[in-house]
């Protein structure tokens, strides 16, 4: 069915705020630093150069950088996985639980609440070689923590402080999804004797996929581009360049550097990575995807 | 009549209004906590001496954060009058030429009296041209030192505070026989165990004076020196003498807790294990290696200094310099090196400390300065002036850290991060040039 309107103007005035808005906050900063990535630049702006492909050339040639690659892939994928797989196993058993429901509920969603530099300093705190309670713990349980040095044990970190946050938000739209399948197909399975794990493979998880599919994007979007606070708030990085991410290389060449022409190159190839990752997610994974 | 005489009333108040409205001078700095209160206090102090001008403080965040806004703020042509930048940023507000406003320049047309020898050297010269002008105000300056556990210390049976390496390996292992855990950890490692070993021992960190000779300045913290160092701080670091602890100064937590016995920090840290040690400590000199030196050198300092920036008004820049002048009286002077642990600026707030007897009544205060000002500083122990400092700072720790770790000898480390931290320099000298 194809709507038509009378003028040719009304439709347009309809969309205009949301154009606006996606061209003042995405597409003028995205021009800019499409600009940016081509010039050097003194951090006051007091003089500016015209440089060509130098800036993608020096980053194209730095091995450091393709390590950080390596990093942000691995870091977004534990915390996409870890951060599901916890969210759909707490969502499960939120989803029996009769009494007090809406309390048990409520506390799960909390920790989205909290601002990611203040669950990294939480998590920091919890850590802390020398005074945290957690390594602490470990280290009566004959585990060296340290990841000051270790980085591991730093990757680790950063991944547990950035999944305890999106827990929650994963949880929630688990537990919508999860309440969505109808008890009716439930029932018959289990009339005809299928186990509870079985229920929930061949019935329950398929049905979730549309969720699944939906928290997987957002997810990695999320490890990939919001997780700077919580990895400057725990490991600025370190040690050596084991929690470096992508996005807080941009941030530290960009903001504590200075470097706007290197950082805004490095947000161009960011630019073009999401876009590839949304094609990908799209193309192959959805076609596996049932919505209905 | 009587509307008359209301609007004469309002015209009135108006005018003694405008006639009272001080010009305000805004100052951006970093300084959190009780810092923070102080920096209002001072900037009220100068408020209330005079009514011409009022100094508005504003706390920015960190010393990044700071220099980020303030950056931000001018080319957004909103930028305040004076901001606080931290060491590591004077190279690059120094080649912002049309972005300060130089304070020798600034004193000398504002016709505020300024003698530029009133001032301690040792400070100073880490903000001063190629000429010997000052270009910034230092504000907070500090340099490293080494706090020690007495108490620790005494169980172990060692009646002295190391002076050399030597003698530090030689005290922690006494200490780790006596049951302590870690010798000694360090803050800010770079700053401590590179930029100020290397003034220590009288060996350039950079080429060309440690880049106060141009923009075209070289790393070179891959001498021998150094390397040696860093390697048997990595030794340290498996047998316990050495215990690393993050890049910037996490290592107090361990010092507080007696894990480790000593501790390499700023002198500006001692109001902060003044309060949180729960036993008695000493503060010594930065150890040096001895006989690879003859006589230590002076250290160099760490902290930050007021700049002015370009674009106010006339009648703004004489409140600005007015408020300089009062910040390096001798009372002002003292009063802010005696709360803050910070050196005195001035050789009359120095001298005037001492007349009031506040280093004998808190010993330790005054080793910082003493260290900061042993003999005559060298090309060598003048400062640091690199561009991207805090990139190459970011390197330095990555290198370190792999060491530590057991992951990569001292000497490729050290190499590597020569390589490249001198891509960020090239990379700076290019936008600059």
């Amino acid at each position: 069915m194809t709507v038509t309107f009378p003028q040719k103007g009304l439709p347009w005035l309809l969309l205009l705020p949301q154009l606006l808005v996606t061209a003042i906050f995405f597409l003028w900063p995205a021009e800019q630093a499409l600009e940016q990535a081509f010039y050097q630049e003194d951090a006051f702006g007091l003089s500016r150069e015209f440089v060509g492909l130098e800036n993608f050339i020096d980053l194209f040639t730095d091995p450091l950088y393709y390590q950080s690659m390596l990093t942000t892939l691995l870091f977004s994928f534990s915390v996409a996985i870890f951060g599901m797989s916890a969210a759909l196993l707490l969502a499960v058993m939120a989803d029996r639980v009769i009494r007090g429901k809406l309390a048990y509920q409520t506390l799960l969603i909390w920790p989205y609440a909290v601002a990611p530099a203040l669950a990294g300093v939480l998590w920091w705190i919890l850590f802390d070689p020398s005074m945290g309670p957690i390594a602490l713990w470990l280290e009566s349980a004959g585990v060296d923590w340290n990841h000051y040095l270790n980085g591991n044990q730093a990757m680790i970190l950063v991944v547990i402080a950035s999944t305890w946050k999106q827990i929650s938000y994963n949880f929630l739209f688990f537990l919508a999804g999860l309440q969505a399948v109808p008890r009716s197909l439930i029932e018959a399975a289990s009339i005809d004797g299928a186990s509870p794990f079985k229920r929930f493979w061949t019935i329950v998880f398929p049905l979730l996929s549309p969720t699944t599919f939906f928290l997987l994007v957002v997810n990695l979007v999320y490890a990939f581009f919001e997780t700077f606070g919580v990895i400057d708030a725990t490991t600025k990085g370190g040690p050596g360049q084991s929690t470096t991410t992508l996005v807080y290389k941009v941030f530290e060449d960009g903001f504590i550097g200075l470097d706007l022409g290197g950082s805004a190159a490095q947000s161009v190839v960011l630019m073009g990575i999401v876009g590839l990752m949304t094609v990908i997610q799209f193309r192959f994974i959805e076609r596996k995807v049932q919505y209905s | 009549m009587h509307n008359l005489k209301l609007a004469s009333v309002v015209v009135g108040m108006s005018i003694a209004g405008s006639a009272l409205a001080a010009t305000e001078v805004e100052w951006w700095h970093a300084m959190g906590g009780a810092n923070g209160e102080k920096v209002n206090e001072i900037a009220k102090g100068f408020n209330d001496s005079q009514d011409a001008y009022e100094v508005k403080p504003v706390y920015k965040g960190n010393y990044t954060e700071t220099m980020t806004s303030a950056i931000a703020a001018f080319r957004a042509k909103q930028q305040p009058a004076i901001v606080q930048v931290f060491e590591v940023g004077t190279a690059s507000m120094m080649a912002a030429k049309g972005a300060i406003y130089p304070v020798h320049q600034l004193m000398r047309e504002s016709g505020q009296p300024f003698d530029e020898s009133a001032y301690l050297s040792a400070v100073t010269g880490y903000y001063t041209s190629s000429e010997g002008k000052m270009l910034s105000m230092p504000f907070n300056s500090s340099t490293p030192v080494l706090y020690y556990n007495k108490d620790l210390f005494k169980k172990a049976g060692i009646t002295q505070a190391p002076k050399t390496w030597q003698e530090v390996e030689s005290s922690a292992k006494k200490l780790q026989a006596s049951g302590v855990s870690c010798g000694f950890t360090t803050s800010w490692q770079s700053w401590v165990q590179l930029e100020n070993f290397s003034a220590r021992h009288n060996v350039p960190f950079a080429t060309l004076e440690n880049g106060f000779g141009g923009l075209k300045t070289e790393l070179a913290f891959n001498g021998p020196l150094q390397v040696a160092h860093v390697k048997k701080m990595g030794e340290w670091q498996k047998s316990g003498v050495f215990s690393y602890s993050g890049r910037t100064n996490d290592g107090a937590a361990k010092f507080y807790s007696q894990e480790c016995a000593m501790f390499t920090e700023s002198s500006a840290g001692y109001a902060g294990i003044k309060r949180n040690a729960k036993f008695d400590f000493g503060v010594a000199e930065l150890p040096y290696w001895e006989g690879k030196v003859k006589q230590p050198s002076n250290t160099i300092i760490g902290g930050a200094s007021l700049w002015v920036l370009q674009g106010h008004t006339k009648e703004e820049y004489k409140g600005v310099a007015s408020f300089l002048s009062y910040l390096s009286r001798a009372s002002v002077q003292a009063d802010w090196h005696q709360f803050s642990g910070y050196l005195p600026i001035t050789h009359a707030a120095y001298d005037l400390t001492k007349g009031q007897g506040f280093y004998a009544a808190n010993p330790g205060t005054e080793t910082g300065v003493i260290q900061m000002t042993t003999g005559t500083p060298t090309a060598n122990t003048k400062g640091l002036r690199l561009g991207n400092f805090v990139q190459i700072r970011g390197v330095i720790d990555e290198a370190l850290e792999s060491v530590w770790s057991g992951d990569v000898d001292a000497q490729t480390a050290l190499d590597t991060a020569v390589k490249r931290g001198n891509a960020l320099l090239r990379k700076f000298e290019k936008a600059n040039d």
